[in-house]
């Protein structure tokens, strides 16, 4: 009942940005219309009035004084990259 | 007793009064993993130098009789989604091979702070999701109880090396499950502390409202013992509990007589093993003999959890895992055509089948036209089951389930099938979506010669009350003490 399209499944992967192939958004297809039918049941239990909770523990969110403190040098930083300059992350080309 | 059975406080006391040193409690680690490991496969990295260096420190205080605590000097291991400094972390994917942090996690920098040697990472399913550790972009672990079986997950290689006696105990993480069913297949005592009792700064996010950090271990005190080094204040984490944490071993050998326990008619539902819901009751009768008054509850928004959970877990991890991109750290895709097609193959070649299941599913239940449909809608039941909780809890103090609904499963035995996945974690999900601290201890045995395990579940922040209690039974029966026969 809530089956999904495959239109549905391939507009949810670009937004994920991922790329499936044509037998992984078949597969894709059958396995979330099967976790959304089992879902369906939550959407028949009435919760009007219900405030939803984002949080199990509802404690204001916290404030500091905005002092500076020690942090990362650009150098620790950068140690991962894939590809780097001096002080900056190397990505492809956005503009030409 | 050989040094490696011992329990984390069993060591200490050795180390204390000068009976074994810590590097010869790492190196007797060390030489099991090597005479083990190749079967198990805890481990996705073991540290070696790392470990005994830091025994050495440990020893050097021991001798200045400075300990930095009481458990300086017991080795540990890592579930691989803690941040470790100089130290490669995966979170069990292939995304992130090679990374290696330039900073420890809170959790890490406490332990380390404590003196606790960390012997190395251990394997997970990918960014914890998952309930059998079959979905490490790795490798699987196995059961050191029965080598076909899984360890249970996503926390199976934490279980795993302390059952196998690799480690003395380990740090796992718990979103739906992911310490105490691991704990409940291998014969270990696992906690999900409260929400917000341990800081998760430097902790590889699965799904941010729901993630907690606990320890693994063979008995109730070690929990205890480990625990209390990790719940403590942080300011790097905003969801750190500021108010201070009990002492957890003060009141262990407390009892039970005079408190109400409840059992949740809704946890006892068809389906379930019935050599576990026989272990269950018989650990219930038991607790009436030490002096409880043990009552039936109902949660009666039980039955919506395992959606709720499916809906709100998976929104958060696809955007937890928005960042892995192929920008910062661990792989990058070759030969792109331009930035967004660096994304997208970084994340199709790097992800794991589950990891992406969960990711489009919650993708799906964030996107226009949907939310209302279906995040917002699991919030509003979340409320529901958190009212469920509130109400029992007037009523009784702690509340005794089943664990798992089922011990041990064969490798493979669920992997073609998410649903029937994901139903192993019915009874420990409503616990991560009402924030409240769970445990689970050994309470028997099935005819196969699996482990059984007892879930208690505590109002939020009464850590100290579990503890209380699982000793209560512990003491009065030896399960703990059985080891695997590898």
């Amino acid at each position: 009942m809530s089956t999904l399209a495959l239109e549905d499944v391939r507009h949810v992967a670009e937004l994920a940005r991922l790329s499936l192939s044509p037998d992984e958004e078949a597969r894709t297809q059958g396995q979330l219309s099967a976790v959304l039918d089992a879902v369906e049941a939550l959407r028949q239990l009435p919760t009007d009035g219900v405030e939803p909770t984002s949080h199990a523990v509802s404690a204001a969110t916290p404030l500091r004084e905005d002092t500076v403190q020690p942090s990362l040098d650009a150098g620790r930083a950068l140690a991962n990259a894939p590809a780097r300059g001096d002080t900056h992350f190397a990505v492809p080309k956005v503009l030409e | 007793m050989s040094l490696v059975d011992c329990s984390m406080l069993e060591l200490a006391g050795r180390l204390e009064r000068k009976e074994a040193s810590s590097v010869e409690a790492t190196r007797a680690c060390l030489s099991r993993i090597d005479a083990v490991d190749g079967r198990v496969r805890a481990f996705l990295k073991v540290d070696a130098a790392g470990a005994l260096a830091a025994a050495e420190a440990s020893d050097r205080r021991r001798a200045a009789g400075k300990p930095a605590g009481p458990l300086d000097g017991v080795p540990v291991g890592l579930k691989d989604l803690f941040i470790t400094e100089g130290l490669e972390t995966t979170a069990g994917s292939k995304i992130l091979e090679g990374f290696v942090p330039p900073y420890d996690g809170t959790p890490v920098r406490l332990l380390k702070e404590a003196g606790l040697p960390i012997l190395g990472k251990l394997n997970l399913d990918e960014f914890a999701m998952g309930s059998s550790t079959e979905s490490s972009g790795f490798h699987p672990t196995h059961n050191p109880w029965d080598l076909a079986r899984s360890p249970g997950g996503s926390s199976g290689g934490s279980a795993a090396a302390v059952a196998a006696r690799e480690a003395f105990g380990a740090l796992g993480t718990d979103t739906g499950g992911s310490i105490r069913q691991p704990a409940a297949f291998t014969n270990l005592v696992g906690v999900k502390p409260t929400y917000g009792r341990v800081s998760r700064y430097g902790v590889i996010a699965f799904a941010s409202s729901l993630d907690q950090v606990g320890p693994l271990t063979r008995t109730v005190a070690d929990a205890a013992a480990l625990l209390q080094v990790l719940a403590v204040h942080d300011a790097k984490d905003s969801t750190s509990a500021v108010q201070p944490a009990s002492d957890y071993r003060a009141g262990l050998e407390g009892g039970v007589a005079g408190m109400t326990l409840g059992l949740p008619r809704e946890y006892f539902a068809d389906g379930m093993d019935s050599e576990v819901e026989a272990a269950v009751r018989a650990a219930a009768r038991a607790y009436e003999k030490l002096g409880a008054k043990v009552v039936e509850v109902s949660l009666p928004h039980t039955r919506y959890a395992l959606a709720t959970y499916y809906l709100i877990a998976p929104a958060e991890a696809s955007a937890n895992l928005a960042r892995y991109d192929g920008v910062r750290y661990g792989l990058r895709a070759e030969g792109v055509k331009g930035l967004g097609d660096l994304y997208v193959r970084t994340r199709t070649q790097g992800f794991g089948a589950e990891v992406k299941r969960r990711i489009l599913l919650g993708t799906y239940a964030l996107s226009a036209g949907y939310y209302d449909a279906y995040y917002l809608k699991a919030q509003k039941v979340r409320t529901l089951i958190r009212r469920d909780f509130e109400a029992a809890f007037k009523e009784v103090d702690v509340m005794v389930s089943p664990t798992s609904p089922v011990p041990a499963f064969r490798l493979g035995e669920k992997t073609g099938d998410p649903l029937s996945m994901y139903l192993m974690d019915v009874f420990t999900l409503p616990c991560n979506l009402a924030g409240l601290p769970g445990l689970s201890l050994p309470c028997g045995f099935t005819r196969a010669g699996l482990p059984i395990g007892l879930q208690l579940l505590g109002r939020p922040f009464d850590e100290a009350r579990l503890f209380q209690v699982a000793r209560a039974f512990e003491r009065e029966h030896d399960f703990s003490s059985r080891k695997p026969g590898l």
